[in-house]
């Protein structure tokens, strides 16, 4: 019973240390970024309240933020999940697109379906497709050992002229940049439609989805023995192999599901947001955010939520900085700098290095042998 | 212990920042319109502009645009405000965003069309201002510009001026708007020099100046001295070749001689964006604004041709004058697609 009791309490403070550094780091963030807009000759908390009204300020802002939120999670857990099994996914960014692209077709091709069976089928589709895609760099890597962060790099060129290709050749509304759009029963419910004080927002039903896709993706991970084979190959795949666990086997089937998540993203986008799909000028972005995002939570799926959720603040109130005259690229600067600040972890390690000094003072006081 | 204690302190101050933050809210967020009701002296309307990706800074649709809020700005005595797009799907919110605080928000580019008449759906009660693309609604003046005719005077240009007898074309991406600067100009390069090679090629972007400088030196291998670009912030790379390798380039939407820095910029074919959006503006602070489309071109003045390095000679400067007379008065119909081009044919004049 004692010794259950200090376990809880050490958890406890694990838990709190694991949330508390973090935050620590915004705010000291805040305070360098201020200094930063402050030298550029404007007023900081001017431009700290616009970026809080924007994103968090009320509920139309808010729901915005939830709309780039969400695709973030997914993305973010997609790294995540493939980083578990030690593999670095840059692909995220390809398994999105692939993901969207597909998806428009799966909710053009499918009509007179009702919404209910028609969505699930449009999100599989897209999520499928993404996991192709992710699960053919792990299927190079398992097969001939090739590195899974060039391949991925090439195969996200691939994905982004593939689907140019396709948006502007197969699937082109005539005389545009984009696809045509996907039948009404492939879009996402939205809340503004019945919930009134989010209206003007676009904020729908993909961040629950995103939810409990994380819900699901920390299940997977850590309750059930496919997540222990892929864990024990990202802490070492020697051992792992000497255990008896299918090397090969459990890296492609990573970089699927990793590919499933991106995959979904895409297509939670296209039927939440976009409803086609756009010729693209460059990578959009949010497959190299999810990488980001993944090392910021931590590679935990839970992270995964909170730090998406710091991104999607600073995506959405980033804009309202803008307002108040605050430079495009000043603004960026400050978004580099918080996510900066957060990721290297400092506070944790000036923290421990201060009390674990003291400690051994203490110790060396009370003649104690370390 | 005690250790914790402070981390925890440290955390409840930080959520009370946060607290702080959210719970001004409402004060603001109420206050969008607070220009309607003063009495006596007609209050000054807000506006300002959403960029597409390109953004500020890209020397050609974006500036121009926002030299013409500028200009009504320092007219009208408000200072326009400017929210620059980093994605696609930001348009919609951005513009939400401006229109909950502008009385006029202004999207610039083709690329607005759906987000715009989503949003001007929203708020029936704002105006807005779209260019290069026609939306239909009561609240949104849209402004198009027939920039094949512009683009056929600096063809013209480009075929009095070309002495390897080949000229090249470096476009955006491949859709009907830009086709119809490709058009102009080939229509105005054959109609002074009927045997000229034209090269085409498209970038398949706006917003890389690397691609742009790849491609006209392609051009230039293959022998074109003059090389016109539609290409957005892909012309820099465009403009900064023929720096380097000596050619001629033409420039778009705005002068664009100052880009150069050994002044090889023959021409620039004007497009007044500039004009567009001030007449936005204008309007709206006459209380003339209504929704309609406008079309301008070179009877209009909205599309023309500038010469900001002076390297069009005087003799060049009278035959484009001959070629703007006779578009004006209707004795040349510019093609403006593809398939005009095929039944266009060219009168030397």
């Amino acid at each position: 019973m004692e010794n259950r009791t200090s376990e809880f309490k050490i958890r406890m403070q694990k838990n709190t240390k694991a949330i508390a550094y973090p935050l620590i780091a915004i705010l000291l963030s805040f305070i360098v970024g201020g200094i930063i807009v402050a030298a550029f000759g404007n007023d900081p908390i001017n431009a700290y309240k616009a970026m809080f009204k924007g994103s968090l300020g009320s509920w139309s802002n808010f729901g915005e933020t939830l709309v780039s939120v969400t695709p973030l999670i997914l993305t973010g857990l997609a790294v995540a999940f493939a980083f578990r099994c030690g593999l670095f996914n840059i692909g995220a960014e390809g398994q999105f697109i692939i993901g969207a692209i597909s998806s428009v077709w799966a909710g053009w091709a499918f009509t007179g379906l009702p919404a209910i069976i028609h969505i699930p089928i449009v999100l599989l589709v897209g999520a499928f497709a993404g996991g192709i895609w992710g699960g053919i760099v792990g299927w190079l890597k398992a097969k001939f050992g090739s590195h899974e962060v060039i391949n991925s790099i090439m195969m996200n060129y691939i994905a982004m002229y593939l689907s140019n290709f396709i948006v502007m050749n197969l699937m082109n509304e005539p005389d545009k940049a984009f696809s045509f759009a996907i039948a009404d029963t492939a879009k996402l419910y939205r809340f503004a439609e019945s919930i009134t004080i989010f209206k003007g927002s676009r904020v729908h039903i993909g961040i629950v989805i995103a939810l409990i896709v994380a819900v699901f993706a920390y299940y997977l991970l850590n309750k059930t023995v496919r997540g222990y084979e892929v864990r024990a190959v990202g802490f070492n795949p020697h051992a792992a192999e000497y255990g008896g666990i299918n090397v090969p086997h459990n890296v492609v089937f990573a970089m699927f599901v990793s590919g499933m998540f991106a995959g979904l993203a895409g297509a939670i986008m296209v039927t939440g947001v976009q409803f086609r799909a756009n010729n693209l000028f460059g990578f959009t972005g949010y497959g190299f955010d999810g990488i980001a995002v993944a090392l910021v939570g931590n590679n935990h799926p839970i992270g995964v939520i909170l730090s998406a959720f710091l991104f999607g603040v600073l995506q959405k109130g980033g804009p309202m900085m803008q307002l108040q005259g605050v430079p495009k690229e000043v603004v960026g600067i400050i978004q580099g700098i918080i996510i900066l600040f957060v990721a290297v972890n400092f506070v944790k390690v000036l923290i421990e290095n201060y009390t674990e000094k003291k400690n051994s003072k203490k110790s060396i006081a009370k003649g104690e042998v370390k | 212990m005690k250790k914790s204690l402070a981390l925890l302190l440290v955390v409840v101050m930080m959520m009370s920042l946060f607290v702080a933050c959210t719970q001004k809210t409402p004060e603001p967020v109420a206050t969008p319109e607070p220009t309607t009701p003063a009495p006596v002296e007609t209050p000054k309307k807000t506006f300002g502009m959403v960029t597409d990706t390109g953004g500020l800074g890209d020397k050609s649709f974006n500036d121009s645009a926002w030299a013409g809020l500028e200009k009504a700005g320092t007219e009208f005595g408000v200072k326009p405000v400017v929210l620059q797009s980093t994605k696609q799907e930001d348009y919609e919110p951005n513009l939400g965003n401006m229109s909950q605080q502008a009385d006029l928000t202004v999207g610039v580019g083709f690329l607005f069309e759906n987000a715009m008449k989503a949003v001007s759906a929203q708020y029936p009660d704002k105006s807005f201002g779209v260019v290069d693309t026609a939306v239909d609604a009561p609240n949104v003046m849209s402004v198009l510009f027939k920039e094949h005719e512009g683009s056929f005077l600096v063809g013209v240009i480009a075929g009095l001026t070309t002495k390897s007898n080949v000229v090249g074309f470096v476009g955006g991406m491949e859709l009907p708007t830009i086709q119809k600067f490709e058009a102009g100009f080939r229509a105005g390069v054959l109609s002074v020099k009927p045997d000229a090679k034209i090269l085409i090629n498209y970038t398949g972007v706006f917003d890389n100046p690397d691609k742009g400088k790849e491609v006209a030196l392609a051009q230039y291998a293959n022998k074109a001295d003059v090389i016109y670009h539609a290409s957005g912030a892909c012309g820099i790379g465009v403009i900064q070749a023929a720096d380097d390798k000596d050619f001629w380039a033409i420039g778009v939407d705005q002068d664009q001689s100052a880009i150069s820095t050994k002044n090889k910029v023959l021409a620039s074919m004007i497009k007044r964006v500039d004009t567009a959006t001030y007449t936005m503006v204008k309007s709206l602070q006459d209380g003339t604004f209504k929704g309609q489309v406008v079309t301008l071109g070179l009877k209009e003045e909205g599309v023309g041709y500038s010469d900001g390095g002076n390297n069009v000679p005087a003799e060049v400067k009278t035959t484009v004058e001959k070629y703007q007379k006779a578009i004006i008065d209707g004795t040349i119909v510019v093609p403006g697609t593809i398939d005009e081009l095929k039944a266009f044919k060219p009168t030397t004049l």
